[in-house]
């Protein structure tokens, strides 16, 4: 029995102790014919390097990132993450604790959060955090959850640029707890949501404003005009921030964003086929008691040593039950800490030097693709700046390029066409993170041209 | 006497780079604070000091050109200012001051703190699943597809209910996830005239843990409180009232109960229930005590959530991240979130991103797939044979454990447990004061993790424990002997017990302080936000 130390000897003397004959007299509370009555349809268990090799059988038929150059991006990046990062979040003590109820056998997961908040206040510029969420997009729920709680309105508008895969998150949860979403669409020629479109639909009912910046075609969107409105209109303006932009952008927090939220896997974690990452959320001092979530707090013990706990427990879900904020006990405490690490290493200088080059290779990417026989210009044009990602046209479906540059070891991009509506078949969603060379630029072209060339053929 | 010192907390020698030292005044420990805390990262940092680079020198300004000003940040974040060294020692030292699986007993009740087998960190790290891209062809990822494939048909296998989705990214999110799968169902019954407007009352027992009635809210519905009778099952009259007073929805229950005892008349629940058009959602949270010997779908629920991080041993990570994957009814299944992972008769996986009927999604891609593969890890390990054993083994340790130390803390209830139990220092407390919080710390001085305390809220100074299945039987006895010893102390020494604990880094803690004045971020950042426009 792998793992159970229990000995024929133990189970014996444990059953006497007991009192009983047998281990199934322990069960003598489950009727009869409710009983599975058979063996689960399951095979037997299996040896360790027997496990191995199955789970490697596994591995042997993906093409991941080691063995393919990215260019896939939509909220999931090849960035790299330094040995520090790994070498911290596979230690142990972190990863084999429980929520840290007992803040006396938990000062170390404690304090990390706590130094965790204080690195999402640094990045948002606001003074509260909380100790994460599952990930970027339920974090934009939860956002406008709270909105909703403390404004006491039912409509939501959300910017058509916020990615995809967090729309469609919202719309699941929105309509949960019975809010309508506007979703205000894009300028084809820009990329950009036109703030006066915004403002129009703002009015009394409006509870949050969820802009993302940048957005989802890696563009910057006039976030202080469109947080400012939503202000003015009572709403809460929510910013959907990439935490890596936030060394070279300015901090939602000042200008005015009532609650920051973001997905943290760009800080330090591998992109795992999209989870675990972790979500992230600051916010003005007023929304504080409206949080979701664990908070940390500093305090004191009964001999005054400096110590940590979890604080401002009144409301969550354990105590307030129905009345809670949210419904989140677990969050993503181990991913949390792995973008601690990841700050921490990177520092106040290494956090503008890689926001800028996410600038400069994204620019260097999308130059060389418009050289590309047939590859144009998408929304926003050749010459907006663009932070790791933006689109292009291809004269082909994009879908199938894609597939074919897959077999050439090259992810190419995402098909965008399933994540707008308004956009055509051959629009490609392209990232290129600082881990992409000249080289592995040279290649996606290169790679691309022939895959358009066969794909129009 | 006194106890050992737990082996799994450091000595507090300062570390000399902390220490008050006249040579190096700026390394003087801030006014305030006691030798023995470690400084945060920020105490940490010195202008001009970092860790190895990323990137090769870069110019900002030059690859900011065409970004406006109004958008541009002018100051870099205050970030601590580190150097790897640094960094390293920080954080191995906070790891050095946490109570873990790995360095001692956890019999935390209610939340399955087993051992984490190592092999399965070896595999979730493997390239081919760390570094996937979730949005990859399928062509490219079919090897992960088809472990998630597999792990759904065991979640099916395991729970009597064959249709998965490994989405949800927890307990909780797969609670939220189940009652929008509820609503879902009845929103297609209104649409076919079977009732003309949706039920939205959830019975949800009295000794539920706190997330079901949150959840409840969240997903748009009402809570109806069921209460508990005399055996710690849920009341059926209670239940049979409410389905002829209410709107009822459906009902959520954990079987095995938090009490850790087995709802017998689950069948009887079950069809009060489904008489009225309700379903009855099953919260997996005690799963551990099950495998293989009775499935929730048999029991008559049409939806479960699993906590991979109990039941299948996935780390706990202080605090997350977890999974919690939906088993629904065959019925249900066209509900489910999006995407879905399927096979087509020929053998090769597929991601399906819409289906008629479906909830929509509850999160970016397919969940938390470094997690889910270290579940398919344990269901393989284990195997059919192994989860029936481990089921069993977590029972046999838990009644063994009640056993040695009912004379000093009664069960809450007299029958025998399933994988945890519940006393009550109630007695204790009449007798000495002594209260189950008081006992709770000083056990931490004999080295071990307290039990859950004050829950379920029913019963009187409450201590939940839970030893798992992973536990030797000496490790059981010695914590009983720690738990007699403390009681005993209770009697002769109160004091010692009420100013527990002694031996931890850190003592009691001001948690009104820590509400009343709270301060949440360091200093350091605060001092240096911007001022909002």
């Amino acid at each position: 029995m792998p793992y159970a130390p229990a000995t024929a000897d133990d189970l014996r003397h444990m059953l006497a102790t007991i009192g009983v004959d047998a281990v199934d007299d322990l069960f003598a509370d489950i009727p009869p014919d409710l009983r599975i009555g058979r063996e689960l349809d399951l095979p037997l268990g299996i040896p360790e390097p027997e496990l191995l090799a199955r789970a490697r059988a596994f591995a042997d038929e993906t093409i991941d990132l080691s063995r393919a150059i990215s260019f896939l991006g939509v909220g999931s990046y090849d960035h790299y993450v330094p040995a520090a990062v790994r070498a911290v979040v596979s230690r142990s003590e972190f990863a084999t604790a429980y929520t840290p109820y007992q803040p006396e056998l938990s000062q170390g997961t404690l304090q990390t959060i706590f130094e965790f908040q204080s690195s999402i206040a640094a990045l948002a510029g606001l003074p509260v955090s909380n100790a994460s969420l599952y990930d970027g997009a339920t974090a934009v729920a939860e956002a406008t959850y709270l909105a909703e709680q403390t404004t006491g309105r039912s409509e939501l508008v959300v910017l058509g640029t916020v990615a995809p895969q967090v729309r469609a998150v919202l719309h699941t949860y929105a309509g949960a707890y019975g809010m309508t979403m506007h979703v205000v669409d894009h300028d084809p020629e820009t990329g950009l949501v036109d703030p006066a479109k915004v403002a129009a639909v703002l009015g009394d009912d409006t509870a949050a404003v969820v802009v993302q910046q940048p957005n989802a075609f890696g563009l910057l969107e006039d976030a202080p005009r469109l947080v400012a409105d939503a202000d003015a209109a009572g709403a809460v303006p929510v910013v959907s921030a990439d935490p890596l932009s936030l060394g070279v952008l300015e901090a939602p927090g000042a200008y005015g964003a009532g609650v920051v939220v973001g997905d943290g896997q760009p800080l330090g974690l591998a992109p795992t086929a999209g989870g675990p990452t972790f979500g992230f959320m600051a916010a003005q001092q007023q929304f504080l008691r409206r949080m979701p979530g664990r908070i940390v707090g500093e305090t004191v013990d009964s001999d005054g040593t400096r110590g940590y706990v979890l604080t401002l427990q009144t409301r969550e879900q354990h105590i307030r039950r129905e009345k809670a904020t949210s419904n989140i006990c677990t969050n993503q405490a181990l991913c949390a800490l792995a973008g601690l690490v990841y700050l921490s290493w990177l520092g106040p200088q290494g956090i503008r030097e890689l926001g800028a080059t996410q600038f400069e290779r994204a620019a260097a990417t999308r130059a060389r693709l418009l050289d590309v026989p047939g590859v144009t210009a998408g929304p926003g044009g050749s010459g907006a700046p663009v932070f790791r990602e933006f689109l292009v046209e291809l004269p082909v479906d994009a879908a199938k390029v894609v597939e074919r540059t897959a077999q050439d070891g090259v992810l190419a991009g995402w098909p965008a066409a399933a994540g707008w509506s308004t956009l055509g078949n051959g629009a490609l969603l392209v990232a290129a993170t600082e881990q992409r060379s000249d080289d592995d630029i040279e290649r996606l072209a290169s790679t691309l041209e022939r895959a358009i060339a066969e794909e129009g053929r | 006497m006194t106890p050992p010192r737990p082996t799994n907390l450091p000595a507090t020698a300062p570390d000399s780079e902390t220490t008050t030292s006249s040579a190096a005044t700026e390394h003087v420990v801030p006014a305030g604070i006691h030798p023995a805390s470690e400084p945060t990262i920020f105490e940490r940092s010195r202008p001009g000091r970092r860790s190895s680079r990323l990137v090769h020198d870069v110019d900002v300004d030059a690859a900011l050109a065409g970004v406006p000003a109004a958008l541009r940040r002018d100051d870099a974040p205050p970030l601590p200012e580190v150097a790897e060294p640094t960094l390293m020692r920080h954080f191995v030292r906070l790891s050095q001051r946490n109570h873990s699986i790995d360095s001692g007993f956890y019999p935390l009740g209610s939340c399955t703190m087993k051992y984490n087998p190592k092999v399965h960190d070896e595999i979730a790290a493997m390239p081919a699943f760390a570094r996937l891209h979730p949005l990859a062809p399928p062509s490219v990822t079919q090897g992960l597809l088809g472990m998630l494939h597999e792990l759904q048909h065991a979640i099916g296998e395991l729970s009597g209910l064959p249709a998965v989705t490994l989405q949800p990214a927890a307990g909780a999110h797969g609670e939220f996830t189940g009652l929008l799968l509820m609503r879902a169902f009845h929103q297609e019954r209104v649409a076919r005239g079977e009732v003309e407007s949706e039920p939205l009352a959830v019975l949800v027992p009295d000794t539920a843990h706190g997330t079901n009635p949150a959840t409840v809210r969240m997903a748009g519905m009402r809570t109806v409180s069921i209460p508990t009778d005399a055996r710690g099952g849920m009341d059926l009259d209670a239940v049979r009232a409410a389905c002829a007073e209410h709107d009822v929805a459906g009902l959520m229950l954990t079987n095995p109960n938090t009490l850790g005892l087995l709802d017998e008349r689950i069948r009887e629940i079950a069809a009060a229930v489904h008489e009225v058009g309700g379903l009855l959602y099953y919260d997996g949270a005690n799963l551990n005590a099950i495998m293989g010997k009775v499935r929730p779908g048999d029991m008559g629920f049409d939806i479960v959530h699993v906590n991979v991080h109990k039941t299948l041993s996935t780390p706990h990570g202080g605090g997350g991240p977890g999974a919690g994957p939906v088993a629904v009814a065959e019925r249900l299944a066209h509900l489910l979130p999006l995407p879905r992972i399927v096979q087509h008769p020929d053998g090769h996986y597929d991601v399906v991103d819409h289906i008629d009927g479906s909830i929509g999604s509850v999160s970016r891609f397919f969940g938390n797939v470094g997690i889910l593969v270290r579940a398919w890890a344990y269901v393989v390990t284990h195997g059919r044979d192994g989860l029936r054993r481990a089921s069993e083994l977590a029972v046999v340790n838990a009644n063994y454990l009640m056993e040695l130390i009912r004379d000093v803390l009664p069960p809450a209830f007299d029958r025998s447990c399933m994988h945890e139990f519940v006393v009550s220092a109630g007695d204790v407390k009449a007798r000495t004061g002594i209260r189950a919080l008081d006992i709770a710390k000083r056990i931490m001085d004999h080295g071990y993790h307290p039990p859950t305390m004050y829950f379920p809220i029913l019963v009187d100074e409450a201590l939940m424990i839970e030893p798992t299945e992973t536990e030797t039987r000496e490790t059981l006895e010695a914590f009983a002997a720690a738990i007699r010893s403390v009681i005993a102390e209770a009697e002769s020494d109160p004091q010692t017990v009420i100013t527990a604990p002694h031996t931890t880094l850190v003592r009691r803690m001001d948690e009104a302080r820590s509400a009343r004045q709270p301060i949440l971020v360091d200093p350091y950042v605060s001092e240096r936000l911007p001022a909002a426009t």
